[in-house]
């Protein structure tokens, strides 16, 4: 058994170690938002939180997740009001949505590195979350206004 | 097949045989709604108590839903559909449900119309008229249902609003019954019939009232300067669940007691599996059992990760492609079909062309584009079940009877065995018009009976199965005299795309495709000389419909040759443009564009604009692109974009389809392409082919104008005028001209 926690919550899971976490939550814990797009790192579809990082769940194994604590976007804390959410959902940036969570997560994880980013920031950091749809002046936009939301709150 | 073969024999073959019938024109669209003529599916499965009035809505004591028979591929149409409803209804978004609809001959698309007359989309000639309705007839009678072509809206348009409005009339109508209260005094607001004295009563306490009375079938919907909802900025009713991780997609569904598969298919399209050796998967953990199925071998687990890296291990032995092993071959053979003998079509002749072209300047220009994957970021997957009564099938489909054959013909069952679930998908593009993983799915569940089974392509199986966009070369000659484009003879040799799709399905087409047309054929600029002819390239992989499909490739070919044209005759491409077309509101589209952009003729040194004007799926789309010069390669800055919907009926996702489609068309035509060497596409991953990420994104300006006399689909049109748009734009920028696809073969991207 492998232990880990997963958005706040204890789990251990029978696999073996070298499945990467990408699978262990969705097909062994349900955790579904979390999504499968090229399984080698070129998508991001799969961006979680590992001790607050954003990290490709498709390229960590879970022998080596052991004892670290993971959130997906099931598990944001008051996810409703979080001030990317809310961008998302304002600036309807998804179309398919297949991606979205995975840019929300990379997004967050923007955000907290630099409150408030340059356009050349933005693309740096978000380009290795592919999007399909081409909702990229809307990922754009939604980051600037999750970005001046949060000063504000502050 | 029946559908599909009635489909292409009489449809698609531009309608000769329906026109021949001798048919009653204009039966269809608002009256459709009101009396279906292909029947009402939801009669037969209502929940007690409940009623239906038409294929789209059902009013249960409990709910209100709506039924959406189009696909939900990312476009947004589970919103847009349920909307144009809920608009005639008086329902607030959050009062009803949105469901996928089942298989139905009710269903059938009356917007195929459109594309089913040899009839230019600008033509509303009585002629052109009279054919489309014949051909509305032929579709009723094949009663196909399908999403693609940019047909959602064009569909759904008059006969949602007026299933709207005849369910809002027979409420009311079971509310005077009820009440006493004559109907002229009862009005609707917010889900609720409304009585003179302000009482209310919720439309769910009306169901069984109103399903003891007929129908108002005569009922009218409202003039849109009534609208409530449309025609204004929408919130789409799943961006919030999207949004919040919490939309299940197919990928994302559990039934109880599944197991897991992966599959590795012979990479040479639809050929078997000569032998395999999976004595190291068998023994793997996780691994449940090891399948042969046709053309390849299946893993099932107990998970999806166990089964793929399973099946990684299973070594094969695969016969050998049906087309050229090697990707050099492919392009020999379109080189040598430029003869008639190749299914060589005139699609459409004006003046003489050969006398004209011997006069004047001559230019003349050889283009190309290769096959390009699909690639929506949610792999091929679904959930099957097959037991002694047949099959039941989860999986986001745009052809849902498609679905039905394929999967039955796979396993020796009838159609109407198989239950089909339509599912959200994480995109398509084209991708979920074919069903390798619908047959494959069958067949696995077939073996595995009584066991539901998730199947799951990995991204690296689903490139090598993805049936690409046709590959095509055009030769174009053309003449200037006097300044002016005289002559315009535009040829191409291309794979079938459309063609090719009805053959898959069990439906083979004898006549040319009539996607090898468009982006060719339908030119709206006064060209005295003009021909345009296509030749069909045999042999080679198989191609299928692709975000805007036929007009992908030629809307480059034409737009980047008449770019030619006009610089050859010293003239400037966007005023050149105006001046020559010929279809006043496009002319104004145009000249939109130009206002948008601030088009003032050549920019500074360094940097350049285009644009590029094509008509696909009958909206007319037009597109400025401007880049920079850099010392590290060509930077696109901005897009101007402008399309004509005749009804722009939501202007957020209106917005987001033409950024998206502009995104769409640039990426791919920077980087794309999907070349074969030993018979299996090379390309296997994003890292090979990547279109557009966000680094490269400019700024994309959107205008949608309302001058059409048809309301219009947005989905595939802001496609074709992206490529040859930037194509212009670095001729403009640096004097290159790029004649291929992709074009960072010749030029470096920012």
């Amino acid at each position: 058994m492998i232990e880990l926690t997963v958005n706040g919550s204890k789990q251990a899971v029978d696999v073996v170690p070298e499945m990467p976490l990408l699978w262990v939550l969705r097909d062994e814990l349900g955790l579904t938002s979390t999504k499968y797009g090229c399984g080698v790192a070129q998508c991001g579809a799969c961006t979680v939180h590992i001790d607050g990082k954003a990290v490709r769940s498709c390229q960590a194994h879970i022998g080596e997740v052991a004892g670290k604590s993971v959130v997906t976007l099931e598990g944001l804390a008051n996810k409703e009001q979080h001030p990317v959410v809310q961008a998302w959902i304002e600036h309807q940036v998804p179309q398919c949505g297949y991606c979205q969570v995975g840019q929300i997560m990379q997004a967050i994880s923007l955000l907290a590195k630099i409150s408030r980013p340059t356009d050349e920031q933005i693309d740096q950091v978000m380009s290795g979350n592919l999007c399909r749809c081409g909702t990229y002046p809307r990922i754009r936009a939604a980051i600037h206004a999750a970005a001046a939301r949060k000063m504000a709150e502050k | 097949m029946g559908h599909m073969q009635s489909l292409s024999r009489r449809v698609f073959v531009f309608g000769s045989a329906a026109l021949a019938g001798g048919i009653a024109f204009g039966a269809y669209g608002p009256a459709e709604a009101a009396a279906p003529a292909n029947g009402n599916p939801l009669a037969a499965n209502l929940p007690p108590g409940a009623v239906t009035f038409n294929p789209w809505v059902e009013i249960s004591p409990e709910k209100i839903t709506l039924i959406a028979q189009h696909a939900d591929i990312g476009q947004g149409v589970g919103s847009v559909q349920t909307m144009m409803i809920a608009e005639e209804m008086d329902l607030d978004p959050g009062q009803f449900e949105v469901r996928f609809a089942g298989p139905s001959p009710a269903y059938f698309n009356t917007g195929f119309k459109e594309e089913s007359a040899p009839f230019l989309a600008a033509d509303l000639s009585p002629a052109a008229e009279a054919a489309r309705a014949a051909a509305l007839e032929t579709l009723r009678k094949s009663g196909v249902q399908m999403t693609g072509g940019s047909s959602t809206v064009p569909d759904t348009y008059e006969k949602l609003r007026q299933a709207g409005a005849v369910a809002r009339e027979t409420l009311k109508a079971a509310a005077a019954k009820r009440s006493g209260v004559a109907v002229a005094d009862i009005r609707t607001q917010s889900g609720h019939v409304i009585l003179p004295d302000g009482s209310k009563i919720p439309y769910v306490a009306l169901a069984a009232d109103a399903a003891g009375i007929p129908p108002v079938l005569d009922a009218k919907p409202r003039d849109p300067s009534t609208w409530r909802l449309l025609g204004k900025p929408m919130m789409r009713l799943d961006v919030r669940a999207k949004v919040m991780g919490e939309l299940k997609f197919g990928i994302d569904q559990k039934i109880d007691g599944m197991l897991f598969a992966a599959v590795k298919l012979n990479p040479a399209k639809g050929q078997p599996m000569k032998s395999y050796d999976a004595s190291k998967a068998q023994s793997m953990p996780g691994v449940k059992k090891v399948l042969e199925i046709k053309n390849g071998v299946a893993v099932i687990a107990t998970n999806s990760w166990y089964a793929m890296r399973a099946v990684d291990t299973i070594k094969c032995e695969w016969a050998p492609p049906v087309y050229p092993a090697e990707q050099a071959d492919h392009w020999k053979v379109l080189q040598s079909s430029f003869k008639p003998e190749f299914l060589g079509k005139e699609w459409r002749t004006i003046g003489n062309v050969e006398a004209a072209l011997k006069s004047g300047t001559r230019v003349e220009a050889e283009y190309r584009a290769p096959y390009v994957a699909h690639q929506p970021l949610e792999p091929l997957n679904g959930i099957g079940l097959v037991t002694d009564k047949g099959m039941e099938i989860w999986v986001g489909h745009q052809s849902p009877q498609a679905v039905q054959s394929i999967a039955a013909n796979a396993i020796g069952l009838k159609p109407e065995q198989v239950t089909f679930h339509n599912q959200w998908t994480g995109g398509s593009f084209g991708h979920r018009l074919e069903f390798e993983n619908v047959r494959v799915l069958a067949e696995i569940a077939n073996q595995m009976r009584g066991t539901p089974i998730k199947l799951l392509f990995s991204r690296e199986e689903d490139f090598l199965q993805d049936i690409p966009r046709q590959i095509a070369i055009a030769r174009h000659r053309g003449s200037i005299a006097k300044g002016k484009i005289v002559a315009a003879d535009l040829q191409l040799a291309s794979t079938a795309p459309y063609k090719g799709l009805l053959e898959r399905m069990g439906s083979p087409m004898k006549e040319a495709d009539p996607q090898l047309a468009a982006g060719t054929w339908n030119v709206y600029y006064d060209i005295p000389n003009f021909r345009a002819t296509s030749y069909e390239a045999k042999g080679l992989s198989p191609s299928t419909t692709w975000r805007s499909v036929g007009a992908s490739t030629a809307g480059f070919f034409t737009e980047s040759f008449i770019d030619e044209l006009i610089h050859a005759a010293g003239l400037d491409p966007m005023k050149a443009r105006i001046e020559m077309c010929n279809v006043p509101h496009y002319r104004k589209l145009l000249e939109t564009l130009a206002d948008m952009s601030n088009w003032k003729g050549p920019l500074g040194k360094g940097k350049g604009r285009g644009v590029a004007f094509v008509e696909s799926f009958g909206t007319p789309t037009a597109e400025v692109v401007e880049v920079t010069k850099t010392n590290r390669g060509i930077r696109i800055d901005k897009v101007w974009a402008v399309a004509d919907v005749g009804k722009v009926i939501d202007p957020v996702n209106f917005e987001s389809q033409m950024q998206g489609g502009v995104v769409w068309g640039l990426g791919h035509a920077i980087n794309c392409e999907l070349t074969y060497a030993k018979g299996a596409a090379q390309q296997t991953n994003y890292n090979h082919h990547e279109a557009m990420r966000m680094y490269q994104c400019p700024v994309i300006e959107v205008r949608g104008l309302e001058n059409d006399p048809k309301v219009r689909g947005v989905g595939e049109p802001p496609v074709p005028p992206a490529a040859p748009a930037l194509a212009n734009a670095i001729f403009a920028a640096t004097g290159l001209r790029i004649r291929e696809m992709p074009f960072n073969k010749f030029i470096d991207f920012v």
